[in-house]
């Protein structure tokens, strides 16, 4: 069980990140910690793809020009997959915080059960 | 397949993505360039969607490609000395009669909402900017045969949509723009996840090789991996992730404020493509790689697909009941794009359900093919009449139509053709993607979803009857005079103009009608279409054919 726990904690972490990002998304009344939740949520993604691409005893994926057949390389795809899901999830963060000061530009508040209670009063 | 024709499918998507900066440059030029550049790109799209022949190549197994140039595939030993068995290196883009669908919709539905947006606003170069990338990125979710590529260009359409649902004047959208994001996110990124248990389960992310794999295909696999727990979780995560962007009951939530709430061209836009290009991906995943045959071999695979079935009656039920009881018209077809889509994912579910046989396969690959399109133009129609209505007259609620038809009454007439066509009546488009739909379950023997599509139909009938009632029979109980609505029942008026803002409140500042040829000539082409549509069902079912066989015979790709 501590072996296990060992060897593959960083799939624990993964699911805890995915599900803590998760729960404060849903939870959370604050638009900011919203977006934060959704952060913490696509971390634990990215987290699990990186986790795949480990290879023990593996060397970075360049291969020499004396490369030997069952040479041992991380695998480069995860990493790439990983660096683009972070590009993707940067200008998702982006154009999030700009909503959100326009929202807070014209209510003042990032509360979303304010929020609901200054527009039901519109 | 002619170099010509693989190159077209690699431009479909990169001339508008590049198309996208023009606006933005030559805006620093010259002012309100936008309209002219997005006219000139989407036309040369047109042309290039015009010439995709979508039959796929697949003899030399060198498909066009994203990225990497070319797309490669062959048979080469590695260093390690196992071969590659053909599998794809790079990213495979796929022209074939069911992308061609998607293509030649994205295409014609975005030249035809330009002659909306010309008037209609929004008038700024970044607004056309991310039209044109929205344009791009739907494209991309057509054609790609890459599932990672896929959440690449959802996330893009995605982004330019939230964009653009925030690109009105009203705070609302801002708040509903915000909400799409987060539950778009989230369900984008459970795509992710699915797709990252797939590549650890099979080490491929192209859809082909993807198939191939899990269905035990390859030399270094004894048997498929479909009862794989990795595997069922990964089509679990990829359903609900597709769904949550198709706006299934319960993940809808976001959908009917993004489509209230945005600027009226918008709305008409992402009602027509942004759903359908979601339930597009969610059909070409399920179809092509799980496909039936992992359906079948299990009990928690067939529940899994139970499930989303559930969820999709559920969704036409709720969609028209929730529908019905809007008061304002861009609410109620919002809703009622939420029980369309719940009859598609009907369609798509029941296709590859182990009950099915090969007619229920084919109805139902018929039904989602057609419904997809149909649903498409009469729903985006039915919001460019709403638009082009609330231009003339400043009304937004159903009870603000009193009496309309007398004033308006192409656009009313243009309403009441695509409201029935989208309750379903002979011998519109609306009707046979139903029919097909409803046929395939009939033939696979699920009673229960049949009586689910036959009861949707009563109901759409309910909002629709309410609308045509008001417009054609109700007295003239609000003032003709459209200033006069506004004096009338200052609370209901006033409120919508605020909540609606952009091109409405503008209209009503300025007392000048933003009424123009264009919204009328798209209303009038989309109620026109949806009836020609509908007569030629043979032609448009013998399009599909090769993908119905395909999805029949289990295979991983559509063949000519």
């Amino acid at each position: 069980m501590i072996g296990a726990l060992a060897d593959s904690y960083t799939y624990v972490l993964f699911a805890i990140l995915m599900v803590v990002g998760l729960y404060m998304v849903a939870a959370s009344a604050n638009l900011v910690k919203k977006v934060v939740g959704l952060n913490m949520f696509q971390t634990g993604i990215f987290l699990f793809f990186v986790t795949t691409a480990y290879v023990d005893n593996g060397s970075s994926p360049v291969i020499p020009a004396e490369a030997a057949a069952g040479d041992r390389y991380a695998s480069p795809l995860p990493q790439v997959i990983v660096l683009t899901a972070i590009v993707v999830g940067v200008a998702l963060t982006a154009v999030s915080l700009a909503l959100i000061v326009r929202i807070y530009d014209e209510y003042g508040t990032l509360d979303e059960a304010t929020l609901r209670e200054v527009r039901t009063d519109e | 397949m002619s170099e010509t024709v693989e190159a077209a499918l690699a431009l479909l998507i990169v001339v508008p993505f590049l198309g996208a900066t023009l606006p933005l440059v030559l805006g620093l030029v010259r002012d309100s360039v936008g309209w002219a550049v997005a006219a000139a790109v989407l036309v040369v799209e047109a042309g290039l969607a015009a010439r995709g022949g979508y039959t796929p190549p697949r003899g030399g197994r060198v498909g066009p490609g994203l990225g990497g140039g070319a797309c490669w595939r062959g048979d080469a030993a590695l260093s390690s000395g196992e071969s590659t068995e053909g599998f794809a290196v790079g990213i495979e883009l796929v022209g074939d009669p069911f992308s061609g669908v998607l293509v030649l919709l994205v295409a014609g539905v975005s030249l035809g909402v330009l002659a909306f947006a010309r008037q209609s606003g929004p008038r700024s170069n970044a607004f056309y900017s991310g039209y044109l990338l929205l344009t791009g990125a739907l494209m991309g979710v057509a054609l790609t045969g890459d599932l990672f590529n896929l959440f690449v260009f959802l996330e893009i359409s995605g982004l330019t949509t939230y964009a653009l649902v925030a690109s009105g004047r009203s705070p609302t959208a801002a708040v509903a723009a915000l909400k799409y994001l987060v539950v778009g996110t989230t369900g984008a990124s459970m795509y992710l996840v699915g797709i990252g248990y797939i590549f650890v389960e099979t080490g491929s992310l192209n859809m082909v090789d993807v198939s191939r794999i899990l269905a035990g295909e390859t030399a270094f696999l004894d048997e498929g991996l479909y009862t794989d727990p990795l595997v069922v979780a990964a089509f679990g995560f990829v359903a609900v992730g597709l769904v949550t962007k198709a706006a299934i009951f319960p993940l809808h939530t976001w959908q009917p404020d993004a489509y209230a709430e945005a600027p009226d061209t918008v709305t008409v836009y992402i009602s027509a493509l942004a759903s359908t290009a979601a339930a597009y991906a969610l059909a070409r995943v399920t179809w092509f790689v799980f496909t039936p045959a992992f359906f079948d071999a299990g009990a928690a695979n067939r529940r899994v697909l139970e499930f989303l079935l559930v969820l999709a009656a559920a969704s036409v039920v709720a969609g028209s009941a929730l529908a019905a009881v809007q008061p304002r018209i861009k609410r109620m077809f919002a809703y009622s794009s939420v029980a369309q889509f719940g009859l598609i994912v009907i369609g798509i579910g029941v296709a590859v359900h182990p009950a099915a046989g090969e007619q229920a396969t084919t109805f139902a690959v018929y039904g989602v093919g057609i419904h997809l399109v149909g649903h498409a133009v009469i729903k985006s129609g039915l919001f460019a009449t709403a638009g082009a209505l609330a231009a003339a007259t400043g009304a937004r609620r159903v009870s603000e139509y009193a009496g309309l038809a007398r004033r308006r009454p192409v656009l009313a007439g243009g309403m009441a053709v695509l409201g029935f066509a989208l309750v379903g009546v002979p011998p519109t488009v609306g009707f046979i993607g139903k029919w097909y739909v409803a046929l395939g379950a009939v033939e696979a023997g699920h009673w229960p979803l049949v009586t689910v599509i036959f009861v949707s139909t009563v109901l759409s009938l309910l909002y629709i009857a309410q609308i045509i009632e008001r417009l054609y029979f109700a007295g003239v109980d609000v003032s003709p005079d459209p200033a006069g609505t506004g004096t009338g029942s200052p609370g209901e008026t006033g409120e919508a103009v605020a909540a609606d803002g952009g091109a409405g409140a503008t209209a009503v500042a300025t007392g000048e009608a933003s009424l123009s040829v264009g919204m009328i000539a798209l209303a009038v082409v989309a109620a026109v279409l949806a009836v020609v549509l509908g007569f030629t069902g043979s032609e448009l079912s013998a399009w599909l054919d090769p993908v119905a066989a395909a999805v029949a015979d289990a295979a991983p790709e559509v063949t000519a």
